[in-house]
């Protein structure tokens, strides 16, 4: 059994808002391990982000946390600000979304991981530069010498997101989070961001959480997959458990939208509906309203992510039969459907 | 670089041009009083005043006037370089007085500068930091009411209770530097803190909004990802993208500036510049109104160029072009 770097136990983030209360995630529960990536899936505004940003300790504000963040035996949302700064950036590094504006415009490229290194370790510019220089040759930056001294708009996308991942990883942390590290990328570009997460990963022996829209990048690094839904887990197992027999409609519909060779991008059925709103959920399932196979409990009490006779845990009240029959049948009408 | 310095310097030049030559027409398409006869003084005679046109050169066409302004104004006059001309009033040069009054200007400027950029900016950064608390609105209060209580009314006031009431600072006027520095600070003292009030009040409302922008972008989340102590999030990451706008805007009102204060001058009885023109654009003395029209447009032009200068050095994405 690996070692259990980070868990997470009912976490619940609340933003108040003029609109109301939103609940951006309501009760989250999961572990990552070292040496493996935990895949975080789910559509757009469904707490993804917030989750890990609360993991990070970057939410303030407007927000109330509740639940453990448990990372490396300490309780982050109990220990003292000061505490969890010091593990930001050094136990934990994040990679962003968006490689074109996540870097400081105005600082050249090797001072903003040199101040990363400063922020945690006791050493001169001097070495805390060649660290940094270091770190994009491990990256695959070419002529890092160089290009350390380069300002960000004199990258590319895909550099950039390189430097991110050097300024995140210079310091050998424990754990790396990438929310949604490819999406701002060309397709080439991000099966290399892949591979060097991947790589990298291997050689630091560290846990990764991998936050997407996208199964199909899931599918490929992943050991583990949390599927998410309105600030909640529907379904939480291994890659092949998930992939090869997932028990939640939802699932059914992302995994229905992966583009593959013979289905190509027009022909996606994206799930139909709206996602729910976050300050007044629909009653039981927050999926419901959207879900083809609801049925009479749907709308009464919460489902909740626990074991249901399957092999994993999921959040739907449909038998354990008929959620195979389901989930065999539409992949059969799948596969008949005209390339 | 030096070449972009060169092209911009041309500009300057043409800015001047275009300006003094708007200056010429206008003067003589408004329909007043021939300068001459006013010079000439109670009772004039036809040859008298014919006598003074000649002197001023005003029987030339106004064109013919414009282009010998020029010449002198590039290549120099009697008194040297650049030439300027002669006071219609005074029949003293023009340069002289211009160059002792920019000089009154420029310290009302600078030390109205220094105390708009010292309120301006603390107050515009902790009100953006500490958003819709107490401190904010009051900040925003007084930034309101900088914005919009008019000079003359702040300075009449200040004078009120300053000099007539409590007479802890002297009156209207003017004292150099170097006869009195005491005298000097503290009768510079009321015009400066009046004049910067307008723009502290700007500045503060302009550091608040670009600061606020500004920690909401993400590089500032990165920043606290790497585990920056907030401090240092704030002062070095937010304050250096928010603060790039303000040097532009900063060197843009500061050449604006240095063209005369004409209400605080006035209010203050300031030897300035602003009071200088007033005066010239009512006795009709082109050379003395044409003399700060230069001085002014070269300052604004001139400034320009100095924050265009300074911006690509803030700002490594922007590139001489
Ligand atoms: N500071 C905040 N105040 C109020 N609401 C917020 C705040 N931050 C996030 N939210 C809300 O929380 C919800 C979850 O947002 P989150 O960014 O975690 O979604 P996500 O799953 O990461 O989506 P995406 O795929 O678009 O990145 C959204 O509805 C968002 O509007
Ligand atoms: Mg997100």
């Amino acid at each position: 059994m690996a070692e259990t770097l980070l868990e997470v136990k009912d976490l619940k983030v609340q933003f108040d808002t003029p609109d109301g209360v939103v609940k951006a995630v309501d009760g989250v529960s999961f572990t990552v391990e070292r040496g493996q990536t935990l895949g975080v899936v789910g559509e757009s505004g469904s707490g993804k982000s917030v989750t890990f940003m609360t993991v990070m300790g970057l939410i303030a504000g407007n927000a109330r946390i509740s639940g453990e963040i448990i990372f490396e035996g300490r309780d982050l949302l109990k220990l003292p600000p000061a505490e969890v700064r010091a593990i930001r950036g050094d136990g934990m590094g994040m990679v962003f979304q968006d490689p074109m504006t996540s870097l400081h415009p105005m600082y050249r490229v090797g001072d903003q991981i040199v101040e990363a290194i400063r922020a945690h370790r006791d050493i001169d510019r001097k070495e805390a530069w060649d660290m940094a220089v270091e770190m994009l040759r491990k990256v695959g930056l070419p002529r890092p010498e160089e290009r350390a001294k380069d300002y960000p708009h004199e990258y590319s996308g895909g550099m950039r997101q390189r430097a991110m991942i050097a300024m995140a990883m210079v310091l050998n942390p424990d754990l790396l989070i990438a929310d949604e590290p490819t999406t701002a990328l060309d397709v080439t570009v991000q099966a290399q961001i892949l591979e060097l997460m991947e790589q990298l990963k291997s050689e630091y022996n560290c846990g990764v959480v991998l936050i997407t829209h996208d199964l199909g990048v899931v599918a490929d690094v992943s050991q583990k997959v949390m599927v998410m839904y309105a600030g909640r887990a529907a379904e939480y197992g291994t890659r092949d458990q998930v992939f090869n027999t997932p028990l939640h409609p939802y699932t059914w519909g992302l995994l229905e939208s992966i583009p593959t060779v013979e289905r190509r991008v027009e022909r996606l059925v994206p799930i139909e509906g709206t996602p729910p709103s976050l300050i007044n959920p629909p009653r039981g399932c927050a999926f419901h309203p959207r879900c083809p196979h609801r049925f009479e409990p749907c709308d009464g009490e919460r489902p909740e992510l626990e074991m249901r006779g399957g092999d994993h845990p999921d959040a739907c009240y449909l038998a354990i039969e008929d959620k195979r029959r389901l989930w065999a049948e539409r992949e059969q009408r799948r596969q008949k459907e005209p390339a | 670089m030096t070449r972009y310095v060169i092209r911009r310097l041309l500009y300057v030049i043409l800015v001047i041009l275009v300006i003094t030559f708007i200056s010429y027409v206008v003067f003589f398409l408004m329909p007043s009083g021939n300068p001459a006869v006013q010079f000439a003084g109670k009772s004039p005679t036809k040859a008298l005043i014919h006598q003074i046109e000649k002197q001023f050169g005003l029987n030339h066409p106004w064109y013919v006037q414009y282009g010998i302004f020029v010449k002198h104004l590039f290549l120099g006059d009697q008194y040297g370089w650049p030439g300027f001309g002669e006071s219609y009033n005074t029949r003293e040069p023009v340069k002289n007085e211009l160059f002792s009054r920019a000089w009154v200007t420029f310290q009302l400027a600078v030390g109205a500068a220094v105390v708009w950029l010292a309120m301006g900016i603390p107050i515009g950064i902790v009100s953006a930091l500490r958003r819709r608390t107490l401190i904010d609105r009051a900040s925003m209060g007084f930034a309101l009411f900088g914005v919009s209580a008019p000079v003359f009314v702040l300075g009449l006031l200040s004078l009120w209770i300053f000099w007539q009431h409590l007479r802890i600072l002297p009156g209207t006027g003017y004292t150099s530097f170097s006869s009195n520095p005491a005298e000097w600070f503290l009768q510079f003292l009321q015009p400066w803190v009046v004049l910067s009030l307008l723009f502290a009040a700007f500045y503060a409302r302009m550091v608040r909004g670009n600061l606020l922008e500004t920690m909401s972008e993400d590089y500032i989340r990165t920043a606290r990802a790497k585990g920056l102590p907030e401090r240092r999030v704030v002062f070095k990451h937010g304050l250096r993208a928010s603060l790039t706008p303000v040097v532009t805007m900063f060197g843009m009102d500061f050449g604006l500036l240095l063209g005369g204060a004409i209400i605080t001058e006035t209010v203050f009885n300031l030897p300035g510049l602003g009071t200088y023109v007033v005066q010239a654009v009512n006795d009709q003395n082109l050379p003395a109104v044409v003399g700060v029209v230069v001085l002014a447009a070269f300052f604004v032009a001139f400034f320009n160029l100095v924050v265009d200068i300074l911006y690509a050095y803030l700002d490594p994405r922007v590139r001489y072009s």
